[in-house]
């Protein structure tokens, strides 16, 4: 029989830093603590008392990855608070902002996180670069990213930490010439996408665990607007998300997380390209084989974000293509007291801000991140899945697939760290 | 002639930085793998080797004394260290919590106490010397770009 403990004290390849511990006695799963090893920065106080055109840019500072969702989200509650109505060429800039927030961040994760797991190595800088394969895998994954964060300039002004986005607009206006470029980029990258999603397709490895999903819904596979739409078909608006989420303690655990109406529930790619595949570009949809979905494979994250980099790289394009962008002022506030919920979907889920403001000034913050919704699920699926290795494998195998899964979930603790209540160890 | 040994740290912040980090990758990989050799950095890969550091850099501000302790064991086995980005070099915006009024501060205690932070979250020169600096938030590409060009130049 098996009796041990397992500790990662620092899981490599994800965004911010967590550690785990794992205590096996008798072959069974006792104990699971994913620790965060972040430290608190606490921005629902930093904010208070800050200036709804100030807000969004101090969000933003949540997260260097997902900074763009982040800001984005937080300048949504703030609109949906005042009664603020964005024009149709802001919402359009928004969307093409968020398309190369999730090509950029999703290159990185699969390109630097996942991608050496499936090569079996420890790092994306040990693919040899005399191997033919591993020297495209690797320029490939870098003109993604890159053409990414070439659309993210255009529109944000900078990939990370955009400067042009304001609460009911925009401060800055892509030109002819530059919105030519970046089709350019966007065009060149876009077989080298397919690729990356055979590579994720044809990757075999498995773990099924049964799970509800939650994502936003609408017709063109947006990750900007839309209700959300969880399992059975059941659609909530923005506003009431949270009533349905209930803060948990798994018996386990000394982490919290959400469930949904008493359900596990995942948030992420899988969820989104699970309910919503059809409305993926048409493009996309003519070369992607989306057979494989819906599926309960944790590892299909992986490809679902795949897929996603091409959709968003349709339509992209199809925006830049017939939009003529013009210099606008930004929409005006009815009033300068209310309060409001924003949801975008962020590269690794559902992302909520909600903001209190009185006289223009936010009084109070709440912000609920995808890696805590996923907490539970993450928890569980360690639990599965260590049990599913015993007595046969040993603790080094069990470690390396531990490892593997959690990344599969792209958590990103930078985010997680601020609004997950965990336990120290 | 040898490469610069280099290591990547982040401490408490937003890893924006980190983010550039790998972004300047995109364009700067094939003349950076003749120069340096990346011994550690936790969002590349798992192995971290602290011994014998050419260059540091070292992202993120300092919030708890187990953090400090890292910090000081990095400055011992580096060479050049280098702050990277706003929170590192002036401790803001994740300092925020040490200009909080008594509500914002009573709001926090719990958390405080409980994970162990230290009274104030500070910049890394407080706990040890700093060779370069390259400010913004997130940093400043071609101020990096100068730094790494600089230091490579010093320890080769």
């Amino acid at each position: 029989m098996h009796t041990f403990d397992i500790t990662l004290e620092g899981l490599s390849k994800m965004e911010g830093h967590a550690g785990l511990h794992v205590k096996v006695k008798n072959n069974k799963v006792e104990d699971v603590k994913l620790m965060i090893v972040e430290n608190r920065r606490f921005f629902e106080q930093a904010v208070q008392g800050i200036d709804i055109n100030s807000a969004p840019s101090l969000m933003s500072r949540i997260c260097g990855t997902c900074s763009i969702a982040h800001e984005v989200c937080s300048i949504k509650s703030i609109e949906h608070a005042l009664n603020i109505l964005p024009s149709e060429q802001t919402v359009i800039l928004r969307n093409l902002a968020m398309f190369g927030l999730i090509i950029r961040d999703h290159a990185l994760h699969l390109g630097f996180f996942s991608l050496p797991d499936v090569m079996g190595k420890d790092s994306i800088l040990d693919f040899d670069e005399k191997n033919e394969k591993e020297h495209k895998l690797l320029h490939d994954i870098f003109d993604i990213k890159q053409a990414g964060n070439d659309l993210s300039t255009l529109v944000a002004g900078r990939a990370v930490h955009g400067i042009h986005l304001l609460v009911g607009g925009f401060s800055a206006f892509p030109s002819k010439e530059k919105v030519k470029e970046v089709v350019g980029k966007l065009k060149s990258v876009r077989e080298k996408t397919l690729n990356l999603v055979e590579i994720f397709r044809d990757w075999e490895e498995k773990f099924e665990a049964p799970t509800e999903f939650a994502s936003l819904m609408n017709d063109d596979f947006s990750f900007l607007n839309g209700n959300v739409v969880h399992a059975k078909n059941e659609e909530v608006t923005e506003k009431e998300y949270l009533k349905h989420l209930h803060e948990v303690v798994i018996p386990y655990s000394t982490s919290k997380g959400y469930d949904f109406e008493g359900q596990v529930f995942m948030v992420g790619a899988l969820s989104r390209i699970n309910q919503n595949r059809k409305n993926l570009h048409k493009e996309t949809r003519k070369d992607v084989n989306l057979s494989l979905f819906p599926s309960y494979n944790v590892f299909h994250n992986n490809l679902a974000q795949a897929i996603e980099i091409p959709h968003s790289i349709d339509s992209a394009i199809e925006l830049l293509e017939n939009t003529g962008f013009r210099q606008e002022n930004p929409a005006k506030p009815e009033k300068n007291t209310g309060e409001g919920v924003g949801i975008v979907e962020a590269p690794r889920g559902l992302l909520y801000h909600y903001s209190d403001i009185r006289d223009g000034k936010i009084v109070k913050s709440k912000v609920v991140v995808p890696s805590s919704q996923n907490q539970i699920k993450m928890d569980k699926d360690i639990v599965l899945l260590v049990e599913s290795m015993l007595p046969k494998k040993g603790k080094k195998d069990i470690e390396w697939e531990i490892e593997k899964l959690i990344r599969a979930y792209d958590p990103c603790m930078s985010c997680a760290a601020h609004f997950l209540k965990v336990k120290w160890i | 002639m040898k490469k610069a040994k280099v290591g990547w740290f982040s401490f408490t912040c937003c890893e924006d930085s980190t983010i550039i980090f790998t972004e300047l990758m995109n364009t700067h990989y094939d003349e950076w793998k003749k120069i340096i050799d990346i011994k550690a950095a936790r969002i590349l890969r798992k192995k971290e080797d602290l011994k014998d550091l050419d260059i540091s850099f070292v992202e993120g501000a300092i919030a708890s004394e187990r953090d400090a302790e890292k910090l000081r064991k990095i400055r011992e086995n580096s060479k050049i260290l280098v702050a990277i980005g706003t929170c590192a070099c002036e401790g803001m915006p994740s300092s925020q919590r040490n200009k909080f009024d008594e509500k914002q501060k009573k709001e926090i205690r719990d958390e405080v106490k409980r994970f162990d932070l230290l009274k104030e979250t500070l910049p890394i020169n407080k706990f040890v010397k700093v060779d370069e600096y390259v400010e913004g938030c997130p940093m400043s590409e071609q101020a990096f770009l100068n730094v790494l060009d600089k230091c490579v130049k010093k320890v080769r």
